[in-house]
């Protein structure tokens, strides 16, 4: 149905032309579920914009054959182009917000599609799409027509893109990264649907991602790429089992499942032993009926309700929860950087939290509880070099001065194996786990021994994740610190705690050490989260 | 809809505080005169008699506070002031001459849009094409040219070298009668009465204060118009629409144009500011009958109660000129309302 | 032994991403530098207006000193003396000198606009500042403040506050520094808006700086280079608005050369052809505003070459 043969496509720069994928190959059968994995920059997305003719300026296929039942897709006219796009092959984007005109109703923007294909005239348009809507289970759909994006959830746009994507029943659809960006239930329920309809449809699907997992879960043959050309195809289950290339090799390691330590994550000549970290039987934090409540618009919003827990000395607690759960409240808090409403926090039994956050700079406790950020990017001052960036809490906190605070600098950059050459570059010019040290760095200077880690690696493509993921093992091993550990995913959480939090609507639903919460929960609300997430097809035991 | 018929009032009520604040400015600016008001006000030949007579007149004789209400009260009565120099009321005089200041503002923003936002689209769908260097050229030259050195520009061509203009004398050459007053806009008055003579002369006169004034304001919407067609096209929605084969014309203006639009209608507030001050140096260039240039002739009289009736009335014009572009806004945006705007 | 995991596997899979990037030199200040040279010959023009500039800067520092004649000089012997060898720009119907009118008078339209940015600058960027970092009331108050200040069409509040001050070229630079105000302290508080919650912020609230040092240190730095554009393009505006209040005889008086107020003079010959009089005091006004213009355009594309417009 689909035959790519020797596919490239160039882009112009200001640096000259830029390959952003090199000559690639590959087919789609009728009724086939093709997956197309890779990291940022493999040339995933260009691959699909390309099949679709819709590059940005500056993009052109350079060299290759696109064949679509017959149809010459690199020669084709812009207008033949546009009667394939939508009718023949569609497409479902990333951030589904976005993705629709902001200012035009969603039932509008599915008429102007059906009508552009002539599947609806001016009389049926409307029950057309609204047909659209139901089809992809939009409860009360005659009223979503009336809706504008802005008034719609993420999900709830997905679900539109998809009606738009699906409403003139192509025989093809590209589904590009189409989970970013939504809550990982949101994700599963997109994805399910998407799947349903392609089945029910007998349609052809291609599946972009990073995520190799959603990937063999949602596919019939998974295609990888690096660096614009597929390194590697096959059905899931093998590239699984029996990766052959040492790209996909590493991908499939650095995939977080279910089972497996977080040194199984490196790729195999890496995995040196990990000694255990030490759990003390003193609390190192101790949180009691912690509340905070916002004042809304419409009465006041209980972001978190009087949740209590412990974190012993050394030990890794995991806080998981979809946005909005509270998670992020609380870590803020924890380390004071937002007033609690009420509750104590008790730090090696001294109450920290009616300290005011406005001036917790200033006390000595300051240094001890410290936070890596989500974004590593957004969490480095643009105009400050690593260098400054790590020596910041140096000076102001260790008052440090002079070549202690230079000596030091090396030291933490040595210890969170960011290269020394590299320090007095700026954020710009470092990549996103360089970043990601920095930030750990930082954090560490000022030898705290407590450590919030706020999705530290949400940012990161999966290879990079495995190597922090280790080095924050590593260091928990060598400096005996506890890790506060924030993330919406429990298969990476698993891989680094010793007891894991579940959150829900600013409350705790269910607490408990990882082995157990994870193969026995107790609250429907964790189960639904674990089998939301992806579920790769279990390796053989390396 | 409701959502949207209450941010529309919410809207309206803002401008009320804004206007509050207009008139506590334009107050304090009456009251910072240099030396004593009452000096000022009293005007050139005043006596220590009648000095005393005005301050007791103005109320300056009392607190501020007390002032300020007794000002308030003046206002909501229409009651600004007499001008020094000609003996009558300045809102009086303010009314008989606005609606020429508006029929060249409003003429030259008609004109300058007509051109500016096409040239904008144009532009942004082909970057990098001569329509898009004459773009930028346009917008660079054209906030760089101070309005009243285009102004005498165009008349040494226009006037003196062509001869095809008429003297830049007024709103209408005295060869013609003033058309019966119905709105004050000669244009449109002319067009009335079916006096197409008094009409071509009127347009005649026109022509050229308003394509100054055009000039001016091209740069700063033919600028919006480019960075936001280019912004939209780029957008992801867009690649929605091209990914479901909608056609080119659609997407261009059925879907970028109208976003594009938004941010359009937002400078236009901005372009008003700069259009009714420069109105007030077009209209000394050409000597146009309107409020500029009384204000212009007040201030060489230091006729204080005029240049201060003036600024007032401006404030208000562009406080109820702000309030349409919002409220035209409301229309075409529907999250107008939702998200602190 | 533990070996920490090497950053080297991930350092290499990003310098294969870097390859597509341009090659970053191991000195930041040289990668500024290269990104300079590149808008200069990508973008000619920038260059050529920065050579303006500094003609400008020039005139406005040496002008008096090379000018051939007093620019006061009246010479009832050669009144409105059309373009000539002697007299480069004509003279005027007092029979000085236009061309050094002209040069002699950029000191003065330049000192006017530099001085109100520079106020205005700094009282926008401070309250700006203040306003974005602390929210709340105070932003609130001042956000009211300046929306009363815009409620005013500029140049007709500019009038309003040198016809109350009083006509003196002192005024004229308070009048222009407070309608520039609002820009840059709308300019400063989104700068430090989005940036009061980012994540280095907060960092540096973790690493034990105070508030005003963060704000000091880490958030206004990153909000200076739209600064810088918005100075350059105000300067451009300020002397357009400077020259526009003499023109209508606010501020400078005769016979104190002054774009603006030459114009004005000029003006009143046109009608009759003496065109010299109005044309060159009104190029050099437009040309002065124009480099800087170019100057912000060029510095827009040097601090972000995507919102190049």
């Amino acid at each position: 149905m689909l035959s790519i043969k020797g596919l490239s496509v160039a882009f112009r720069t200001r640096n000259g032309e830029v390959n952003a994928v090199k000559g690639i190959d590959f087919e789609l059968a009728k009724g086939e579920r093709l997956g197309i994995v890779g990291e940022s920059g493999s040339g995933k997305s260009v691959t699909s914009y390309a099949l679709m003719r819709i590059l940005d300026a500056g993009g052109r296929i350079k060299a290759g054959d696109a064949i679509y039942s017959g149809v010459d897709l690199r020669n084709a006219s812009e207008r033949d182009m546009r009667d394939i796009r939508g009718r023949e092959i569609s497409m479902i984007f990333q951030n589904p917000r976005a993705a629709l005109n902001p200012i035009r109703k969603v039932g509008h923007q599915i008429e102007d599609v059906l009508r552009r294909h002539s599947r609806a005239t001016r009389h049926n348009a409307k029950a057309k799409a609204i047909e659209a809507l139901e089809a992809v289970k939009i409860r009360d759909a005659a009223a979503r027509y009336e809706a504008y994006p802005f008034e719609l959830s993420g999900g709830m746009c997905q679900r539109v893109v998809i009606a738009l994507a699906l409403a003139c029943d192509p025989k093809l659809i590209i589904a590009d990264e189409p989970t970013t960006g939504l809550d990982i239930t949101t994700q599963k329920a997109v994805m399910d649907l998407v799947d349903d309809l392609v089945r029910a449809r007998g349609m052809s699907s291609i599946l972009i991602t990073h995520d190799l997992g959603l990937a063999s879960q949602y596919c019939d043959r998974i295609v990888v790429m690096k660096d614009g050309l597929i390194v590697e195809a096959g059905d899931p289950v093998a590239l699984f089992t029996n990766p052959q290339h040492a790209y996909t090799r590493k991908l499939v390691n650095a995939t977080p499942r279910r089972t497996g330590s977080i040194r199984a994550l490196l790729p195999e000549g890496e995995r040196t032993e990990l000694p255990p970290h030490v759990i003390g039987q003193k609390p190192l934090i101790d949180v009691v009926n912690l509340a905070k409540t916002y004042q809304g618009k419409s009465g006041p919003v209980h972001a978190v309700k009087k949740i209590s827990f412990t974190i012993h000395e050394g030990e890794s607690v995991g806080l998981v929860g979809e946005s909005g759960c509270g998670k992020s409240t609380t870590s803020s808090m924890l380390v004071r950087l937002l007033d609690t409403t009420s509750g104590s926090i008790f730090y090696r039994g001294e109450d920290i939290a009616s300290l005011p956050a406005a001036t917790f700079a200033k006390h000595p406790l300051r240094s001890k509880i410290q936070m890596v950020f989500q974004d590593a990017t957004d969490s480095l001052n643009p105009r400050f070099t690593a260098r400054q960036a790590i020596a910041d809490p140096l000076l102001r906190l260790m008052g440090m001065r002079g070549d202690a605070v230079t000596k030091r600098t090396e030291e933490l950059a040595e210890m969170t194996g960011f290269p020394a050459h590299l320090l007095d570059r700026f954020p710009h010019q470092l990549s996103g786990g360089q970043k990601a040290r920095v930030g750990i760095a930082r954090a560490l200077a000022t030898e705290p021994d407590f450590l919030i880690l706020d999705e530290p690696t949400a940012a990161l493509d999966v290879s990079i994740q495995a190597l922090v993921l280790n080095l924050l093992a590593d260091l928990r091993v060598r400096l005996g610190i506890s890790y506060l550990f924030v993330s919406h995913d429990l298969n990476v959480v698993r891989l680094l705690c010793d007891h894991v939090i579940v959150m829900q609507n600013g409350a705790i639903v269910e607490s408990g050490p990882v082995a157990t919460v994870m193969e026995t929960p107790q609250h429907p609300y964790t189960s639904e989260l674990l089998s939301a997430a992806p579920q790769a097809p279990e390796r053989e035991m390396a | 809809m409701a959502v949207r018929g209450t941010s529309v009032l919410t809207r309206i009520a803002q401008a009320i505080p804004v206007l509050f604040g207009v008139i506590v400015i334009s107050f304090v600016l009456t009251r910072a005169l240099p030396g004593d008001p009452a000096v000022q006000f009293a005007g050139i030949m005043a006596t220590p008699e009648t000095i005393e007579e005005t301050r007791a007149k103005l109320g300056l004789d009392k607190p501020l506070p007390e002032q300020f209400v007794v000002y308030l009260g003046q206002l909501f009565q229409g009651d600004l002031g007499q001008s020094v120099s000609t003996g009558r009321p300045v809102l009086t005089e303010l009314a008989s001459r606005l609606p020429a200041s508006l029929e060249l503002t409003l003429s030259a923003l008609v004109l300058s849009c007509l051109v500016a936002v096409p040239l904008g689209v144009l532009a942004a769908t082909r970057p990098g094409s001569w329509i898009d260097q004459i773009c930028r050229l346009l917008v660079t030259m054209g906030v760089s040219l101070p309005t009243f050195f285009t102004g005498v520009m165009l008349i040494y061509i226009f006037y003196y070298l062509l001869g095809i203009a008429p003297s830049p004398l007024g709103r209408l050459d005295f060869i013609y009668l003033d058309p019966p007053h119905v709105t004050g806009f000669f244009l449109i008055d002319a067009a009335l009465v079916g006096d197409w003579e008094t009409w071509f002369g009127a347009l005649k006169q026109l022509i050229l204060p308003a394509i100054t004034l055009a000039l001016f304001t091209l740069a700063p919407i033919a600028r919006m118009t480019r960075a936001a067609m280019l912004s939209a096209l780029s957008s992801d929605y867009i690649r929605t629409a091209r990914a479901a084969g909608l056609g080119s014309g659609r997407i261009l203006y059925g879907y970028a144009f109208r976003n594009a639009l938004l941010p359009v209608v937002t400078t236009l507030g901005m372009v008003f500011s700069f259009v009714l001050g420069a109105n007030v140096l077009v209209e000394k260039v050409f000597a146009w009958p309107g409020i500029g240039s009384y204000a212009v002739e007040a201030l060489i009289v230091s006729d204080y109660a005029a240049v201060q009736g003036f600024v007032l009335a401006m404030a208000f014009l562009f406080v109820f000129l702000n309030l349409v572009i919002d409220l035209a806004y409301s229309l075409i945006d529907p999250r107008f309302g939702t998200s602190g705007k | 032994m533990n070996k920490i995991v090497s950053s080297a596997t991930d350092a290499a899979s990003v310098n294969s991403a870097q390859a597509n990037a341009p090659a970053t030199p191991a000195k930041p200040k040289s990668g500024a530098f290269a990104h300079l040279v590149y808008v200069l010959r990508e973008n000619p023009v920038t260059g050529l207006a920065f050579g303006m500039f500094a003609l400008l800067i020039f005139a406005a520092i040496f002008g008096p000193m090379i000018v051939p004649y007093d620019p006061l000089a009246t010479d009832a012997a050669s009144v409105l003396q059309p373009p000539s060898f002697a007299h480069w720009f004509g003279t005027d119907n007092l029979g000085r000198d236009v061309f050094s009118r002209v040069v002699v008078a950029t000191r003065l339209d330049l000192v006017i606009s530099v001085a109100a940015v520079a106020l205005s600058f700094v009282i926008g960027s401070f309250l700006g500042a203040i306003a974005g970092y602390r929210g709340g009331w105070t932003d609130i108050t001042l956000n009211r403040v300046l929306d009363t200040i815009m409620a005013f069409p500029l140049f007709v509040l500019a009038m309003g506050v040198v016809a109350a001050l009083g006509n003196s070229v002192a005024n004229i630079i308070y009048a222009t520094a407070i309608i520039n105000i609002p820009f840059y302290a709308r300019l400063v508080r989104a700068e430090v808006n989005i940036r009061r919650n980012a994540g280095f912020t907060l960092a540096a609230k973790l690493s034990g700086n105070s508030d005003a040092r963060i704000l000091a240190f880490h958030i206004f730095p990153n909000a200076l280079p739209p600064m810088m554009v918005q100075v350059s393009l105000n300067l451009g505006w300020a002397i357009l608005n400077a020259a526009g209040l003499s023109f209508i005889g606010l501020g400078v008086r005769p016979p104190t050369p002054e774009w603006g107020i030459m114009v004005a003079e000029g003006a009143n010959f046109i009608v009759s052809g003496e065109w010299w009089l109005a044309l060159f005091p009104g190029l050099s006004l437009m040309i002065a505003v124009l480099t800087f213009n170019l100057m912000g355009d060029g510095l827009r594309d040097i601090v972000d070459p995507r919102r190049r417009t």
